[in-house]
């Protein structure tokens, strides 16, 4: 996949499509969304009774559906939906649609690094997932919490294998849930499964499980962990050793735990949404040291800034020598890096993204429904009525920025690039 | 002929059959039992259990506030001071050492003569908070795997789901679609935008929305549509706020699931959360569930939907086109209103809306509990008849505020719509329910 190598990385503006103008032609034009690279603008669009389809840069799809939905372009800037004609269900392509067709098709789920689709799909009350049309080789009662890996060939899921009849409480609580990969299920079932994890090599698949309805503990590739918890939250694998960690609560509070063992000192309030720095030498995890008092903790250290609201949205640098995440205090959203928080606090802020090499930090923000986009910590000079997230260039040297100029400038989608150096804070 | 609470008639505590209860209880042991009770007690019957059972003098003040001793021929088994002497403090005294039949008697207690409705602590000199107290008593009763059959099972489908009606994550989408679908033939343009990242308005509901009632999804579809709002639902789980872990005892599930719902919300960039018309929902996600997980707060901006339709009207977001006709009279959920002092703002809406009000008396904070709320109801069939026999008053209430007119009952709850529907048809009282949604779906300018 082209990591954007083979982008435009000259400086400049360049303007691509015509939203306002799309509003003419059709009756309604709705969920607007723009490729990776910025050089398509979508949306769904309305062409006629009960009639759908797609406008990509002013053109529409040949194809024409009764419903679209979950309209994206994916990390190899192909541009999919869940389409539906004759109350049937599949994934169109760039306008072209898979073979087969099902009930319904929902929760797509990509490689991020290959863009390979996997969606979940039912027919006849069975659910399994399908993977770039070639559905799983079994089916289940039911299917949740579907997730890929980064090179989108292994995807796994929650299932429900087998029935109990309504209502039948002793029945549910002998266990009937499990994880599946690449649609072959666990030996065991628990009472229930959550929270799905792969390996990145895709060939181990952990999940939090309730063994009783009082016992919480980490299943990996079926087999338990040899102690419960009172709580475990999501597992993730360390890329360098494939061993498998959990937030998990003991008495005295929540740690990170691997194989049942407590591997940090510190109990926190709370602790979740932990991740692995990509040489898996550092763990970090968004935690609370006090009640109501919200940070990044690093192997088993707390930042020393809190907010007040929540965290959210913690990312490791390329390198691993970096976290960045949103925080929010007294109703105001803010980025932070390595335990700094940027000035201008927003109304809202995405996830920020780091250039390659892990100098630069870069965050879509938005403050009065004007969308900026911040460089370490120094907003751009121009704002958007839209905007999507900023791409930096692999030198780190230009920056990608994808936005809907305001009415009164026009209204066009606009792809923008500039120079790292000329926009950084 | 109208039912006439007749005590003869009665389902006698104890004599109702409910598998939950009596095999869960068929488990036990006295040993068991114990060992439960006394690790419960040590690890969360804290400074506030022991302040409670220290602090009660036995005026028996807190009698008169509760509907199940005054329904019931003021029995001193249902006064609220009477139900802790024969679970909690029963359960001190012995020091856990209690029999699987004692156990039995407190399950059915605290799940169904216990409406955690806290119209009691309103009334007691000292403030003391009953339903905390039946809440301990199901927190055990959960560890002893002792819960009538319906709501565990609910407890099971928000564990397996991520709602309380076994919804697949399909069928919730697809019934949003549907409701689109419907709602276009009314309205061409109108959409229910899913996923919609940066919306401003994350709005959920609870799970028999999409399973029994989809057409409140269309209402508030119309009314966000009226109002230009930029709103969404999303497609994962996380669309349900209600809970009925919090009143199983299940509180480690009441986490995950609030959990699962203010991270929907967050995850797609919503500024702030708006609730569909549910009471204990709005317990859960406002008061108990971000509590659990270490929130002072909400940890975004979370209302109610008064609070929601009030706001519209007042910023003259939606118009009333004409008032509503029929005489109606508002039950104050409690939850919301004791819980959260809703009773002035949904009173600025009916007011807005409707052409003639009725208060029910008693009102506002001293208002009566439906005696669905508290999971009364979600414990299912073989409770109805004692949940009914134990809300004459509400019946009495209603009834008065019949005679002055009241057409509609206006309740802003799904549960209460629930307890308040079975004293309606039982007692005869052919008045017609509505939420907030209908009234102002039927009244507002369409756009
Ligand atoms: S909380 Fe409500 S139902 Fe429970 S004892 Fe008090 S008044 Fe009665
Ligand atoms: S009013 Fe308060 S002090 Fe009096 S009996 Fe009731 S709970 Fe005890």
């Amino acid at each position: 996949m082209d990591r954007g190598n083979n982008w435009d990385w000259e400086p400049g503006k360049r303007e691509i499509g015509d939203l306002a103008a799309w509003s003419g032609r059709y009756d309604m034009v709705y969920a607007p969304c723009v490729s990776p690279d910025g050089e398509n603008i979508a949306a769904i669009v309305k062409t006629g009774d009960d009639e759908w389809s797609v406008c990509v840069n002013g053109r529409t799809w040949d194809a024409r559906f009764e419903k679209i939905w979950n309209l994206m372009f994916l990390p190899d800037n192909r541009l999919i939906a869940m389409v539906s004609d004759s109350a049937v269900w599949t994934v169109a392509i760039d306008g072209k649609t898979w073979d087969n067709w099902y009930e319904f098709v929902w929760s797509p789920v990509f490689g991020a690094e290959s863009g390979r689709i996997t969606v979940a799909a039912q027919a006849g009350l069975r659910y399994f997932a399908v993977t770039e049309d070639t559905p799983w080789a079994n089916d289940f009662n039911a299917l949740t919490s579907l997730t890929t890996t980064r090179d989108g060939q292994t995807s796994a899921a929650v299932v429900q294998h087998g029935s109990f009849p309504e209502a039948d409480i002793d029945k549910f609580q002998e266990g009937y849930f499990t994880a599946a990969l690449n649609g072959s299920a666990w030996d065991s079932c628990y009472v229930n499964a959550w929270e799905p994890e792969l390996s990145e090599d895709g060939r181990h698949l952990a999940a939090a499980v309730r063994t009783s309805i009082y016992n919480y503990t980490i299943a990996i590739d079926g087999r338990t962990w040899d102690k419960t918890f009172s709580c475990v939250w999501e597992p993730k694998f360390n890329p360098k050793d494939n061993s498998v960690t959990a937030p998990v609560k003991v008495p005295d509070g929540w740690t990170i735990a691997r194989n049942a063992d407590p591997i940090w000192q510190g109990r926190y309030v709370q602790l979740w949404h932990h991740m692995y720095s990509p040489d898996g030498s550092r763990v970090a995890a968004i935690g609370a040291p006090e009640y109501g008092k919200w940070t990044i903790v690093e192997n088993d250290r707390p930042w020393r800034i809190r907010f007040k609201d929540l965290v959210t949205d913690a990312v490791y640098s390329p390198a691993g020598d970096r976290i960045a995440c949103v925080g929010k205090s007294d109703g105001k959203w803010h980025v932070a890096l390595n335990d700094f928080i940027w000035d201008t606090p927003w109304d809202m802020a995405w996830q920020p993204v780091f250039s390659p090499d892990g100098r630069h930090a870069a965050a879509l923000v938005e403050k009065d429904g004007k969308y900026t986009i911040a460089v370490n910590g120094r907003p751009a000079d121009i704002t958007f009525a839209a905007a999507w997230q900023p791409v930096f260039s692999p030198d780190g040297g230009r920056l990608l920025i994808k936005g809907v100029l305001p009415q009164s400038m026009g209204g066009q989608y606009c792809r923008y690039v500039l120079k790292t150096e000329n926009v950084a804070g | 002929m109208k039912k006439q609470n007749n005590l003869n008639n009665t389902q006698n505590p104890g004599q109702i059959h409910d598998i939950g209860i009596k095999r869960g209880a068929g488990r036990l042991s006295r040993e068991k039992i114990a060992s439960v009770l006394e690790k419960l007690i040590e690890t969360e019957g804290g400074a506030r259990l022991s302040a409670y059972i220290n602090t009660c003098v036995h005026c028996g003040l807190c009698s008169d506030a509760c509907h199940h001793y005054l329904s019931r021929g003021c029995d001193p088994r249902f006064s609220p001071a009477g139900k802790v002497k024969q679970t909690v403090s029963t359960i001190l005294a012995k020091k856990g050492k209690v029999s699987p039949e004692f156990i039995k008697r407190t399950c059915e207690i605290a799940f169904t003569e216990c409406n955690l409705c806290r119209r009691c602590q309103l009334y007691c000199p000292f403030g003391i908070d009953i339903s905390y107290l039946m809440l301990f008593i199901r927190r055990a009763c959960h560890l002893l795997g002792v819960v009538p059959q319906y709501i565990q099972d609910t407890a099971h489908s928000h564990s397996a789901t991520m709602n309380q009606m076994w919804v697949r994550d399909d069928e919730w989408i697809d019934t949003l679609q549907w409701q689109e679908e419907e709602a276009r033939d009314e309205i061409p343009d109108l959409r229910i935008p899913i996923d919609k990242q940066g919306a401003d308005i994350f709005y959920s509901v609870i799970g028999p929305e999409p399973k029994f009632r989809p057409q409140l999804i269309y209402q508030m579809a119309v009314i966000m549509h009226a109002a230009g709002a930029d709103w969404t639902l999303p497609s994962a789980p996380g669309w349900d706020n209600s809970d009925m872990c919090m009143y199983t005892g299940d509180v480690e599930m009441t986490a995950r699931l609030k959990k699962v719902h203010f991270e929907a919300a967050i995850g797609l960039k919503n500024k702030r959360i708006v609730m569909g018309e549910c009471g204990h929902a709005f317990r859960s996600v406002y008061d108990v569930g971000n509590r659990l997980l270490g929130w002072k707060m909400p940890p975004l901006p979370t209302v109610h939907a008064i609070s929601f339709y009030s706001e519209l009207l007042e910023e003259g977001r939606i118009e009333i086109d004409h008032k509503f006709e029929r005489p109606v009279t508002f039950h104050d959920p409690c939850n919301i209103v004791r819980g959260r002092g809703l009773h002035e703002t949904a009173r600025y809406i009916i007011n807005r809306v409707c052409k003639t009000f009725i208060e029910l008396e008693p009102n506002r904070e001293h208002n009566f509990c439906c005696g669905a709320g508290g999971g009364v109801i979600n414990c299912g069939p073989p409770f109805k008849t004692k949940r009914v026999e134990s809300n004459k008053v509400k019946a009495d209430q209603l009834a008065a505020a019949r005679e002055k007119g009241a057409e509609v009952v206006i309740a802003p709850c799904h549960n209460c719509h629930g307890g308040l529907e079975e004293i309606i048809e039982h007692y005869e009282l052919g008045m017609e329910l509505m939420f907030l949604s209908d009234i102002l779906y039927e009244c507002i300018k369409k756009k």
